[in-house]
């Protein structure tokens, strides 16, 4: 139900559905993993039916969410493809941190910061399944050495906390640039908003117009 | 599994103090592996005092019968063979189970509170009531000692008889050993009765026995007397230097709360940049240019 002509479609159905997929198994993901990554979370593990419930499932959820992202990269990765442009973007990075964007270089679809994301998260996501299954008890870790199972432990937990601190920064980079979240719930932005923050992309969509 | 509640030293994922207003002095059960002859009485004992019974397995081709520790087996009697001098063979049998590490690897790594705790005298035990079934006390043990069992998915392990020492009784592996190669009475009490059985044994040619009680892990709760101490190795691989493995202590070390300090930081400070920097907006003029269109 578009009810502005004007606006341009940013991201198609299944690409949301795909998103939101990923996005759902990553916060049920977080949440039981938290709870076993430090005692103060440890009540977390209440909101999958307990301790023992959040430990059988968290792994399944996990290869599950693999699964996901595996799709969501071949639809986005050729996207993310970082290009010299996007190395200035990143070398300015502090600027629109700060809160001026005034002379950052154009981005296309995505800019340096995004596409910067997309690959840690890639990265992130290999390690973390990787090293999950090593450290799965109920089926696999009895087919990996110990020395191999304790650095699996270390390497999840690490790698766990660095995404969510990416996905902390991905989420707020979304509320923080207003008019952004709705691309992801129901695929368009505002023409302004596409000029304004990826005119590179907007002048390909619009053959160079307004 | 055990009674206490008023002793307990350490629990595991609890960052408070646990109920400790009652003291208990340290125990330990001495092994003499000099004086063992591998009846396995003791197996059988562990097996009718904790109600187990593993299942019938194979005969693997040696005496090392079940070949492991299991869910149900809690300590097995480990035969090597060998040869330190030459045409000298020595057979030597380890009963092997949790050494009760003063520094205990299981109850670092446990995520779960109180499914592992240690009283005072320093016995660890397993509480599986509150046991995930993670596996994570099997990732900490230097010694490769807990197993989860495949029917309830908790781990176990020897309890050093906590619920028999509670009421001022010898474990039952102790209680029936017929050659007294098992004992137990105070840690200092083993260790100086270790210390004439070492005299005794040095005295008969075995010039490097010794007491293990490895000091990497804080010492142990279940001490041997070894004919070979400088190589624990010839005991079925008992580990020479064991300590908790420095990837575990990283992973569970001071690292965890720190890192979920930065991460809280982290989301506070989205917060702040978002009240000090204002939302990230279409600029007015922008949005001028496109109002016309519609």
């Amino acid at each position: 139900m578009n009810r502005n002509p004007n606006d341009i479609v940013r991201y198609t159905a299944s690409e949301r559905a795909n998103h939101w997929a990923v996005g759902m198994s990553f916060i049920l993901l977080a949440l039981s993993g938290l709870a076993f990554f430090h005692p103060a979370f440890y009540p977390l593990s209440l909101l999958f039916g307990g301790a023992v419930w959040a430990r059988i499932l968290h792994p399944f959820i996990g290869v599950l969410m693999a699964l996901l992202f595996v799709m969501m990269f071949f639809r986005f990765w050729k996207l993310n493809i970082i290009t010299q442009v996007d190395k200035e973007w990143l070398s300015r990075v502090k600027e629109i941190v700060d809160g001026d964007d005034h002379n950052m270089p154009e981005s296309g679809k995505y800019n340096g910061g995004q596409k910067i994301m997309f690959w840690l998260a890639a990265v992130c996501m290999v390690l973390l399944l990787v090293s999950g299954i090593v450290i799965w008890r109920a089926y696999f870790s009895g087919l990996f050495a110990i020395g191999l199972i304790r650095f699996s432990s270390l390497l999840h937990a690490a790698v766990a906390a660095l995404m969510i601190g990416l996905i902390i920064v991905h989420v707020y980079a979304a509320i923080w640039t207003r008019g952004t979240i709705r691309a992801m719930l129901y695929g368009t932005v505002s023409r302004a908003w596409a000029k304004q923050h990826h005119p590179a992309w907007f002048r390909q969509i619009t053959g160079g117009g307004k | 599994m055990a009674l206490q509640s008023l002793d307990i030293k350490a629990r595991s994922a609890t960052t408070t103090r646990s109920p400790s207003a009652r003291e208990t002095m340290e125990v330990a059960k001495l092994i003499d592996i000099s004086k063992c002859i591998g009846c396995k009485a003791c197996q059988v004992a562990c097996m009718e005092w904790n109600d187990l019974r593993d299942e019938v397995g194979t005969n693997v081709g040696v005496y090392d019968n079940p070949p492991n520790l299991s869910a149900q087996s809690w300590t097995v009697m480990r035969y090597s063979e060998v040869e330190v001098e030459a045409n000298k063979l020595e057979w030597l049998i380890r009963k092997d189970g949790c050494m009760h590490c003063a520094d205990p690897g299981c109850l670092k790594a446990c995520p779960a509170p109180g499914a592992i705790v240690q009283y005072s005298n320093g016995i660890v035990d397993f509480h599986q009531e509150n046991c995930i079934g993670c596996g994570y006390c099997i990732t900490g043990c230097p010694f490769d000692i807990p197993r989860i069992s495949k029917k309830d998915s908790k781990a176990y392990k020897c309890t050093l008889c906590s619920d028999r020492v509670a009421v001022g009784m010898e474990p039952a592996c102790v209680k029936t050993c017929p050659t007294g190669a098992i004992v137990f009475g105070t840690k200092d009490d083993m260790i100086h009765h270790a210390e004439g059985r070492i005299t005794d044994l040095k005295s008969r040619g075995y010039a490097n026995a010794g007491l293990y009680d490895p000091q990497g892990v804080g010492g142990t709760h279940v001490m041997y007397v070894l004919q070979h101490a400088d190589k624990p190795e010839l005991f079925s691989g008992l580990p020479k230097n064991p300590s908790i493995s420095a990837m575990v202590g990283l992973w569970k070390g001071i690292t965890k709360p720190l890192t979920s300090f930065a991460l809280g930081m982290l989301a506070v400070g989205t917060l702040f940049h978002y009240v000090i920097k204002g939302p990230n907006e279409v600029s007015k003029d922008i949005e001028k240019e496109f109002e016309n269109e519609s």
